[in-house]
């Protein structure tokens, strides 16, 4: 459904002294299949936006080569978009227009009659949970409505692909699970093959088939939510030790079984293979040297330690630190 | 489907939004209304000395403000395109297959339907105030101002989407738009400067338009002015639509 070979997007700011020279994205490679749900992942700024742009055909790349829907997006944009869903960041309506009237012109720019676009918007008010907000002004409704009806927008041409870009930012726990299942709902119900761009870590696990990982322009990883957890070595096993001068002899003991040991205050924390089987023993272990635990808990890897293993960072470092890699030109 | 669908179905979205809040309209002729009604007297004494082709203050003020309604308020339409890119509206269509020089075109619909609705207020407001003209050369003055209002918008739409600020766009139209004023006659006929000032505002294609439009309210269809005036206003319309379409047309925008 997306090809994509060497995608490179490189934009050029300043001028004279000031002039630089941004990588956003530098040779991103692309195969996804017809009804797979692909998690696009990374830090802000990581490319994950610039690449969605070039594949809609909103940005024409720098350099390299992409098929979506089976056209190519700079020789045959206009069949791309005619294939393709897309909901932005930013949203895709007036807010101070009724929220139908939005719906219906934008679906009669796709070629629908008046009264296809108005039975096809109705019907996915109802299926987004809409109903009664037709006549409502987007900026009257509550950031899950919102971003719902911005869903709406990008599907009421009926789309086989869908881009989302980062579809939850800025809602609450509760709207985001709420548009999660909606998310769901797009392949099952609807059969769709849905790419989303996200930066949050449990939002990519629990949606995508397949999560590619993208970080300073470039993809860094590219598998399944459990295959790439199994990259990490084991469970972190952090344990809270309840005098602090036994931390020294719990460090030791826990070093038999762990990786990585590290300390940190009255905290020790490694990396256990099957920490399931192994921390009894642990435990049995700390008792018999006297070892006496406030608490000890047992994390099965995260995404984030994924990338903290492939990249050497935590997204949240990687967040707060550089955005875009920039080159002086 | 057609270009025209297109163009329509935009306008229609953009319409619906104006007429939510018309008091825009009424707030854009704020300007030449108040010129009108404040400044239009002072001319009364002074007009027979011009040496223009009317003697009636008003005859001679309207069309000037008339051009004027039509490079400000033209010009300011691009605020407003601002405002749609950041609510996403602008990236909204630009991914449905629908042409992109239609969604230009669809605003620029919008923006010569308000012009023409404050052009006949303001005409209809300059006539109590005791203008008079021929209602042809009233007619052709309008279409004149509608068709440089049109290019105005679209340089306006054009220099929005490259800005994308407001702070950038503001101070830029005040640039271009001092001198425009300044060296075009809306106010006062440049007739009545010094040489000097005449040469430099006969650089000034705006200056054409003014007297082809005053020309033509005061009826005097056979000047070349009035052909000067529309040759103009037709060269500015096809620059500014070219500038507009081309970028709007841009993939990159």
């Amino acid at each position: 459904m997306i090809t994509a070979r060497g995608l490179v997007q490189t934009f050029h700011t300043g001028r004279g002294k000031n002039a630089k020279e941004v990588h956003a994205v530098e040779g991103v490679d692309l195969d996804i299949a017809e009804g797979e749900v692909v998690g696009f992942l990374g830090p802000n700024g990581a490319g994950k936006t610039t690449t969605l742009r070039m594949l809609t055909t909103l940005l024409r790349p720098t350099a390299g080569t992409a098929t979506v829907a089976g056209y190519d997006v700079v020789a045959e944009p206009v069949q791309v978009r005619r294939s393709i869903g897309y909901v932005s960041q930013v949203g895709a309506t007036f807010s101070g227009a009724y929220a139908g009237d939005e719906v219906v012109d934008h679906g009669m720019l796709y070629g629908m009659s008046r009264a296809d676009a108005v039975r096809r918007g109705q019907e996915l008010f109802e299926r987004l949970q809409l109903d009664g907000l037709w006549k409502r002004m987007p900026r009257n409704m509550s950031g899950g409505q919102k971003r719902r009806l911005d869903v709406v927008m990008g599907l009421i041409h009926d789309p086989t692909l869908v881009f989302l870009d980062e579809p939850t930012t800025g809602l609450d726990p509760q709207a985001r699970a709420n548009l999660w299942q909606h998310i769901e709902g797009l392949r099952s119900t609807h059969g769709a093959t849905v790419f989303l761009t996200t930066h949050y870590l449990d939002e990519a696990d629990a949606l995508a088939d397949r999560i590619l990982i993208i970080d300073q322009g470039r993809i860094v990883a590219a598998d399944t939510p459990d295959n790439l957890k199994a990259q990490v070595a084991g469970d972190l096993v952090d344990l809270e030790v309840a005098d602090a001068a036994q931390v020294a002899v719990a460090a030791e003991r826990l070093a038999a079984i762990a990786e990585g040991v590290e300390r940190d205050g009255r905290r020790v924390r490694g990396r256990v293979a099957r920490a399931g089987r192994a921390v009894p023993g642990l435990l049995r272990d700390l008792e018999a040297a006297g070892v006496a635990l406030d608490s000890i808990e047992v994390a099965r890897p995260t995404l984030d330690d994924v990338f903290l293993t492939l990249t050497g960072r935590t997204l949240r470092d990687a967040e707060a630190g550089e955005g875009e890699k920039e080159k002086v030109a | 489907m057609s270009f025209a669908r297109e163009s329509t179905i935009v306008f229609r979205r953009q319409i619906r939004m104006n007429l939510r809040n018309p008091a825009w309209v009424l707030i854009g002729i704020m300007q030449p209304v108040l010129y009108l009604l404040l400044f239009g007297p002072l001319l009364e004494p002074l007009v027979g000395s011009f040496g223009v082709s009317t003697d009636n203050a008003y005859t001679f003020l309207v069309p000037g403000l008339l051009v004027q309604l039509g490079l400000f308020g033209a010009f300011f339409a691009g605020f407003g395109l601002i405002g749609e890119w950041r609510e996403g509206v602008i990236e909204a269509e630009r991914v449905t297959p629908a042409n992109r020089t239609a969604l230009l075109v669809g605003r620029l619909m919008r923006d010569v339907l308000q012009l023409s609705v404050q052009a006949v207020i303001l005409v209809a407001l300059g006539y109590l105030m005791g203008m008079r003209g021929p209602i042809g050369g009233i007619v052709l003055g309008i279409i004149i101002t509608l068709i440089v209002g049109g290019a105005c918008a679209a340089a306006s739409n054009a220099l929005a989407l490259t800005t994308k600020s407001e702070d950038v766009m503001a101070p830029v139209i005040n640039i271009v738009m001092m001198p425009v004023l300044l060296l075009s006659g809306i106010l006062l006929p440049m007739t009545i400067g010094p040489e000097w000032l005449q040469h430099l505002s006969d650089l000034m294609p705006f200056k054409y338009i003014v007297d082809g439009v005053r020309d033509s309210f005061a009826g005097s269809f056979g000047t070349s002015s009035v052909l000067w005036g529309a040759v103009w206003a037709v060269v500015l319309a096809a620059l500014g639509t070219w500038w507009g379409t081309a970028t709007f047309r841009k993939e990159n925008a």
